[in-house]
């Protein structure tokens, strides 16, 4: 097409104008990118440098070594030991399936064990170490190391773990550690992040779960680089965590072991508690587990035969199982009595066998009657009689009112699981819990420790350790954290009369030493070490009156649950009271044929710390004590043994 | 003027073309393309594989074509634009219908070893086509309505088929692309309101064809828009993208965190860092003075097109150098307004930087049309 010059040139300016009129519009477009670039590199720069710092780094949580437990002389109770596991990098494996495969066939894997490795490896990505075995044996491990171009993707870790080297001697006690479970994380509010470390241990029961926060320690964190997935680059920079606090116990771990071993398979606790101070010497619950056993995950069979015993080895007997006090509650009530001025000590009253009170007739023991019983009578021969009479007319405030003061009824604050309060009622109580009005029959029974009166063996030694010392004692586990000593538990002088202490303790003295004492026959005769003591039978069932004319059923034609429990307190050495301890054993028929020996070899065994001469014991006792003295030397070697085993 | 009236012998003829190149163009270009390599090594972790080498090969290689292109007078690209346009049209139709699917989108068809993108070609040859039908067009009949109606069939038909396949980004850039010929060329105002209100009623009917079954773009490409309008509202899943593209810039503050420093992008935080994302690390990396010089080297680019366009008196030339310009310019505003946030994720590459087959080439393709212009101006 054929153009004029003018055409073109018109064309051309046209052409040159809109260029530079769109030229201009991309030129002010880049300006405005530029502008934009300045606003988020210069401006915005410091919150976008944060963010991307939030993007890259990642805190991760450092577990702290968690404090030890030591006894009094310093034998480790609680310690760290490393322990060995395998873990597998799922994506280093490959072909998960086969090395799991040959891994079993080097080492025998748990199904419980595999089943959580799986539903692990479902939920974490694959770059992540996935625990396979836990807690193994250095053989398993030597085995794993030498096969390990078998086993791609599998590498033996070391870490710590939570050992008992005493086992069952301080099951109860201390307790044990377990992971943390989401129904352990839904209890506590606003849990602490270290506790979402997968495994993290802490304290289930006992002094390891009551005593959580100074044991555990603070978490400490390492800065980690990680990428868009989350995988670990780099650590940046690490704090370590602060270890928790080591704890020294009042217990000594050699007697606690005697006392473990002296209870034998009985359902029985036994406390000795250290009158000067406090301190808890030994507080034994019979038969005792092995808190291992669930540190490691405990099997669900083992736990079975754990629940499912009659003798129940879980529960703590010795501050949660409660018992009516039976007769070691006679103190009680004839404190009562003297500090209320009803009776004096050289009164006397009559006891014929029974007493009738409003229509209804309460026996005493020994069915034939004391005749004439003054204080020490009563407590020597325990009668009954002198406590029915007394308690009606001191009443059951007093009585309350005097329990209290001596540590019954009330909950002694020990860092230990479920410590129970006891009870010791008065005529609020009854209104209050049962809208029902005391009785004077309630009185009778409460003088003599039964009816509604619970106490569990420790408040009973505290009871003892209070009429021994006259101070209050307050019993006392941790002797010392960190090397820093705690308060002691000596107490304030106690507001009782010393005269009448002292009379109650005199006739404590002739249930253990005079020939008609209840004690009598477990007896210390070492000069210096002689102790005090008082027995008590309490019954667990009503004796109908039909079945006393028939009567009475020995305990041992009866079934175990419907014996009497077997109490005995007492203390020692007599001028110079130091230890106070308190025997109970469940269902096992008489006080004082079945708990006061046990009182008293535990008593001598810690009054001579270790295994007391056998001149201490009645020249007719002897040959019998001997051959208890090495049986059960043989058989705490033996556990100790066993013990040391499961450590190697 | 008309290709008929050049002097023979007022162009250059031989080896001397080689003088009567562009050389800042060229030295530009290099300078933009090295930027990329930089980036690419730096993104690989300091490595030349996978991106840096294969890349290298592909500039050599572009910048082989360029000069080739170069050296062909510019009539003999006039004359051959009408074939150049319908044989990308076939291709296009092609890939339509036998082409490969990747990436959820067919995109290009294989032709033995060489994977062909039909419309980055296309974005190229409807300039080229455009260029030669307004220098065929009287001047006076430019703003006919039937003069109108064929270049707005010659863009529309290409979109539609692009759109299809379906690639919004490439689309959008060759109806801008068109637009912007036909307006340099002269079409008249009316035209360019009308069809930018017609624009904005499209716009408007798409959103309200959402959910509805005859709707207008796919899912995707709604939830694209959505996170570009709120990126906050899906942080982990598509609002992702801008989001940590937005920290990677962000965090490079003045003057960036250093070469192969750049945390974002060498933990995979960002996407596609290598590609569509790669100017998020130069950003990150270099900071506001290694973006900005990018920038630069990008409107001097243009600026330089410009004035070769406006110093030639041949019609086609001008036309076909601003067209390409403009193809050039919208690559890198549309990718750079992305990863700032001011645009929706959309896959349109930062020119001569990011990672790619045949942009690259089809580029410097284009450059080397812009240079024959250059070479054959009568002088």
């Amino acid at each position: 097409m054929k153009r004029t010059p003018k055409d073109q040139d018109s064309s051309h300016r046209k052409l040159t104008r809109r260029t530079l009129l769109l030229g201009g519009l991309q030129l002010g477009f880049a300006g405005a990118l530029a502008a934009r670039m300045r606003f988020l590199q210069v401006d915005q720069a410091d919150q976008f440098r944060l963010l991307a710092e939030e993007n890259r780094i990642n805190i991760r949580l450092i577990a702290p070594n968690r404090g030890e437990i030591f006894d009094r002389n310093g034998v480790i109770i609680a310690q760290n030991t490393p322990s060995y596991r395998i873990v597998m990098v799922p994506e280093d494996a490959g072909d998960v399936e086969r090395v799991i495969a040959n891994l079993n066939r080097l080492m025998p894997l748990d199904e419980e064990d595999l089943e959580r490795a799986h539903t692990e490896m479902r939920r974490s990505p694959p770059f992540l170490p996935i625990t396979l075995v836990d807690q193994i044996s250095w053989d398993d491990i030597s085995k794993v190391a030498v096969n390990a171009p078998a086993l791609p993707g599998i590498t033996p870790e070391v870490g710590l773990a939570r050992v008992y080297p005493l086992g069952g001697d301080f099951a109860h006690v201390v307790g044990y550690v377990g992971p943390v479970s989401d129904y352990d994380l839904s209890k506590i509010e606003d849990p602490e992040p270290v506790l979402r470390i997968p495994r993290f241990q802490i304290g289930k029961v006992g002094f390891e779960a009551k005593q959580e926060k100074v044991l555990r320690g603070a978490a400490g964190a390492k800065r980690v680089e990680v990428n868009a997935m989350g995988r670990v680059m780099r650590e940046l920079d690490r704090r370590e965590g602060e270890a928790g606090a080591d704890m020294q116990l009042t217990l000594d771990a050699e007697l606690q072991s005697y006392v473990q071993a002296r209870l034998g398979q009985e359902s029985a606790a036994a406390v000795i508690l250290d009158v000067e101070n406090g301190d808890l010497r030994a507080i034994c619950s019979s038969p005792s587990f092995d808190p291992n056993l669930f540190v490691r995950g405990i099997s669900v069979a083992d736990y079975r035969s754990l629940t499912e015993d009659p003798y129940r080895p879980l529960a703590d007997k010795t501050v949660q199982g409660t018992y009516p006090p039976g007769s070691t509650f006679k103190m009680v009530t004839a404190l009562a009595g003297l500090e209320n001025g009803v009776v004096s000590p050289e009164e006397t009253a009559w006891c014929p066998g029974h007493l009738e009170v409003s229509g209804r007739r309460f026996h005493c023991w020994k069915r034939a009657g004391h005749g004439h019983v003054d204080l020490l009578k009563s407590l020597e021969q325990s009668c009954d009689v002198y406590y029915y009479d007394l308690a009606i007319k001191v009443g059951i405030d007093k009585i309350s009112e005097m329990a209290n003061k001596l540590g019954l009824g009330i909950r002694h604050d020990l860092p230990m699981s479920a410590v129970a309060a006891g009870l010791a009622p008065n005529r609020e109580w009854k209104s209050r819990v049962h809208g029902q009005e005391w009785l004077v029959g309630d009185t009778v029974n409460a003088s003599i420790g039964q009816g509604y009166i619970l106490a569990s063996p420790l408040q009973l030694a505290v009871m003892c350790g209070r009429i021994a010392s006259g101070r209050s004692v307050t019993p006392r586990l941790i002797k010392s954290i960190d090397g820093v000593e705690e308060p002691s538990g000596a107490g304030e002088p106690l507001d009782i009369s010393e005269a009448h202490l002292r009379d109650v303790r005199k006739a404590m003295y002739a249930v253990s030493n005079n020939r008609r004492g209840t004690g009598y026959r477990s007896r210390i005769i070492a000069d210096g070490v002689r102790m005090a003591g008082k027995s008590g039978t309490s019954q667990v069932r009503n004796i109908t009156a039909a079945e006393r004319a028939a009567g009475v059923i020995s305990n041992r034609d009866l079934p175990w649950e419907r014996r009497d429990h077997a109490l005995y307190v007492c203390f020692a050495p007599f001028d110079k009271p130091k230890y106070a301890v308190a025997v109970v054993v469940e269902h096992g028929g008489g006080g004082s044929s079945v708990a006061a020996p046990i009182a008293r070899d535990v008593l001598l065994q810690a009054l001579y710390n270790g295994t007391p001469p056998l001149e201490a014991y009645p020249a007719g006792d002897r040959r019998k004590i001997e051959a208890q003295q090495e049986r059960l030397e043989r058989e705490r070697l033996k556990r100790r043994q066993e013990s040391g085993n499961d450590q190697a | 003027m008309s290709y008929l009236e050049y002097h023979a012998k007022s162009t250059p003829t031989g080896l001397r073309k080689i003088l009567y190149l562009n050389w800042p163009l060229v030295l530009l270009l290099a300078a933009a393309a090295s930027v990329g390599f930089l980036m690419l090594y730096s993104v690989a972790g300091g490595s030349i594989s996978p991106w840096l080498e294969p890349q290298l090969k592909r500039f050599l290689l572009g910048i082989g074509v360029m000069l080739a292109v170069a050296m062909v007078p510019i009539w003999f690209w006039r004359n051959i634009s009408v074939l150049a346009y319908s044989t990308a049209l076939l291709l296009l139709l092609a890939v339509e219908l036998f082409g490969s699917v990747g990436m959820g989108a067919q995109r290009w068809i294989e032709l033995g070893p060489v994977r062909l993108q039909p419309s980055e070609l296309m974005k190229i040859t409807l300039v080229m086509m455009l260029a030669a039908y307004y220098d065929w067009l009287p001047a006076n009949r430019t703003s006919q309505p039937l003069f109108v109606f064929l270049p707005v069939l010659l863009i529309l038909v290409p979109t539609f088929l692009v759109l299809k396949q379906p690639d919004l980004g490439t689309s959008i850039l060759l109806l801008a692309a068109g637009g912007g010929v036909m307006f340099i060329a002269g079409v008249h105002w009316a035209y360019f309101v009308a069809v930018i209100s017609a624009a904005v009623g499209l716009v408007v009917t798409v959103f309200e064809s959402r959910g509805t079954p005859w709707q207008l773009i796919k899912d995707y490409q709604f939830r694209r828009i959505d996170t570009f309008l709120d990126p906050s509202q899906d942080p982990l899943g598509a609002g992702y993208h801008i989001t940590q593209s937005k920290i990677a810039l962000g965090s490079g503050g003045w003057s960036g965190r250093g070469f192969m420093q750049g945390t974002q992008s060498r933990l995979n935080f960002l996407p596609e860092k290598h590609t569509d994302f790669i100017f998020t690390t130069l950003a990150e990396e270099f900071g506001f003075v290694g973006g900005m010089t990018l920038l630069s080297i990008y409107v001097l680019i243009i600026v330089f097109c410009v004035a070769t366009a406006i110093s030639t008196k041949d019609r086609f030339s001008s036309l076909v150098t601003l067209g390409i310009a403009l193809n050039f310019f919208l690559f890198f505003a549309v990718n750079m307004s992305m990863v700032m946030g001011l645009a929706p994720v959309v896959g349109v590459p930062l020119p001569l930087v990011s990672y790619g087959g045949s942009a690259m080439l089809v580029l410097l393709a284009a450059f080397g049309i812009i240079q024959s212009a250059n070479v054959h101006r009568p002088r």
